[in-house]
């Protein structure tokens, strides 16, 4: 196995805050990742900075042997950097088909877009039959559960026919049907292509993890399979602890 | 597999006796223009249906940009002067037929400016019509653009640019006509542009001119393209994420909406005879989105509607009550935009809805 992904010694600074503060991180082809860690840890912000949304202060980030300094967006898009965002943005005026169909054209030459869609290309087929959205086609986006906005999502970034696919807090705020789908969904997916999950729920990380990356306060406090992440004590403590808290203030609130 | 895409596709073919619907009422729209305008209205109210429908060329780039792409350009004058400074500019030499443009004769210029001279050969000429808005335009686009500059920013950015045009064109009164523009056209590629028939040439090819931009806006608002302007205007920010540039689906979009406005420029002097300051500034630009907003900026067709019916208002209640007109087009923008932001369209489509559901109730 190669490393796809490789991060070394990123830190960034927001207004004399350390979100990451010398974080190494490497995935390799082909892996599925977890990525959790306190609200506040870093995780988004790893995220943002991996995709351009976030300039880092210092440190590479490197995909695939190519440094991604300087690379917009887009750019990195177009390398095979594919990502959904915790709430889920789809375009609400489009069908889910002409989401699906943006998604996998974003290759063809620009003038090609000014042709009309003729049919359903089999990218997006797939996309459709994988998320169980094909019933779904021909619905404006906007008529969605949320549910079904972050399956779309998550459809659009298998049409994108990504690389890497980064997927920030996909089962948040769904129902334990809907979890059990996109865990199953995150299973099948994570098959052909390299994962990283963002993800707070310990059952959904029980269930569906097997490598574990643990941040906290910007840095990496352990790596490792589930178990032994569970078992340290360090992650019990700053993690499962304030999950303890945070589940306990939200049975007040 | 083959089930699979077939599901969509069938339900996707409801859609189509839609569009015939659509092609019909083109169609009658068309014939009405070209067949019944020209007989039914006498010369001078033909005359000012064929510049409402320059304006509607404007207005359908604006339904664009705006509408479609979410670009709020409060400057569109900009691009509907170059395009009739160049027509007028050829105009101007070609009546002075060797010898200087009469208004620069009383500013006292002696020599044609080297601006000019390329301006007396009428390809040059109507090739700038279409070329200067497209480099302005692709200029701006992708300095603003790329910068990411968008909203209240980019529309105030186009509204400082047709002021700042105003100011340049009044302050170089020897190379522009100032204040007083190009005017006292004779001649109009061989026919006097005063003549009935002239005029009625004219509005014919306004009118074509109109309906062939609007096929092509039409078309490109249902490519692709078109969906992905969308997009960029519901969630620029996504896009990004998807792999497209925002900045050049922006740029293209606002391109082709300023070449709209070249164009009708360049018809409006033939038809109305003049060009000046007054007619592309700050005031004619802002009348032209509310137009749109009236209208209804969702739809193309919205656009052009919302020109022609504010074209005949203004014209109706300057001539009837001067003074309260500018009241009443201010009232109808509040009232559209906050009762009903899809403009005459929207509410039409409104109440069809609402007739068919207590049809079938």
């Amino acid at each position: 196995m190669t490393a796809l992904l490789e991060v070394r010694d990123l830190s960034v600074v927001f207004d004399g805050f350390r979100a990451i503060d010398g974080v190494d991180f490497t995935v390799q082809n082909g892996e599925l990742r977890f990525l959790i860690g306190p609200n506040g840890a870093g995780k988004t912000t790893l995220i943002d900075i991996i995709t351009g949304l976030t300039k880092p202060t210092t440190g590479s980030v490197v995909f695939d042997g190519r440094s991604l300094a300087g690379k917009r967006e887009h750019e990195r898009v177009r390398l095979g950097i594919g990502r959904t965002f915790q709430t889920s943005v789809v375009f609400e005026e489009l069908t889910v088909l002409e989401n699906l169909d943006l998604a996998a054209s974003f290759r063809r030459p620009l003038w090609s877009l000014l042709a009309r869609r003729k049919g359903v290309i089999a990218a997006v087929e797939q996309a459709l039959e994988t998320t169980g959205l094909t019933d779904l086609a021909s619905r404006k986006a906007g008529v969605l559960s949320h549910g079904q906005r972050q399956w779309l999502e998550i459809g659009m970034l298998i049409a994108q026919g990504p690389r890497l696919l980064l997927l920030d807090e996909p089962v948040a705020g769904m129902s334990s049907d809907e979890r059990s789908r996109t865990g199953e969904l995150l299973t099948s997916i994570a098959k052909d292509h390299t994962v990283i999950v963002i993800e707070h729920d310990m059952e959904f990380l029980r269930r569906y993890a097997s490598q574990v990356t643990v941040l906290h306060e910007g840095k990496v406090l352990i790596e490792g399979s589930v178990d032994e992440v569970r078992a340290d004590p360090r992650v019990q403590e700053v993690y499962l602890g304030r999950a303890r808290e945070e589940a306990a203030h939200d049975a007040v609130s | 597999m083959t089930a699979v895409l077939e599901k969509p596709t069938q339900k996707l073919a409801p859609k189509e006796p839609r569009q015939w619907k659509g092609a019909a009422v083109f169609v009658a729209v068309a014939v009405v223009a070209l067949v019944v305008m020209p007989l039914v209205l006498e010369p001078f109210r033909l005359g000012l249906l064929a510049k409402y429908l320059c304006y509607a060329i404007v207005a359908l780039g604006i339904g664009l940009a705006w509408g479609q792409g979410g670009m709020l350009t409060l400057g569109q004058g900009v691009f509907f002067g170059l395009g009739g400074y160049a027509m007028g500019m050829y105009l101007k030499l070609n009546d002075a037929g060797g010898d200087l443009p009469d208004f620069m004769v009383w500013s006292g210029v002696e020599e044609l400016p080297a601006l000019w001279a390329p301006f007396g050969n009428p390809v040059f000429a109507l090739a700038m019509v279409v070329v200067v808005p497209l480099v302005v335009a692709v200029a701006l686009g992708t300095l603003v653009f790329r910068q990411r500059v968008r909203g209240a920013y980019f529309a105030i950015l186009t509204q400082a640019l047709a002021a700042a045009l105003v100011i340049l064109l009044i302050g170089q009164q020897g190379l522009t006509g100032g204040t007083n523009g190009l005017t006292n056209f004779f001649d109009f590629f061989g026919n006097d542009v005063a003549a009935e028939s002239t005029q009625r040439g004219l509005y014919l090819t306004v009118a074509i001119v109109l309906g062939v931009l609007y096929l092509g806006a039409w078309q490109l608002v249902r490519s692709r393209f078109g969906r992905l302007l969308l997009a960029v205007r519901d969630g620029e920010d996504r896009v990004r994420f998807l792999g497209y540039n925002p900045a050049t689906v922006k740029t293209i979009t606002f391109a082709i909406s300023a070449v709209m406005a070249g164009i009708a420029g360049a018809l409006f002097v033939p038809v109305v005879g003049i060009i000046s300051p007054a007619l592309l500034g700050v005031v004619p630009s802002l009348e032209l989105v509310v137009a749109v907003a009236v209208g209804g900026r969702f739809a193309l067709a919205g656009a052009v509607l919302g020109a022609v019916v504010m074209g005949y208002a203004k014209t109706y209640f300057s001539e009837e009550l001067p003074d309260a007109w500018l009241y009443l087009q201010g009232a109808l923008f509040i009232l559209v935009m906050t009762l009903a932001p899809k403009g005459i369209v929207g509410v039409a489509a409104a109440l069809r809805d609402r007739v068919r559901k207590e049809a079938s109730a």
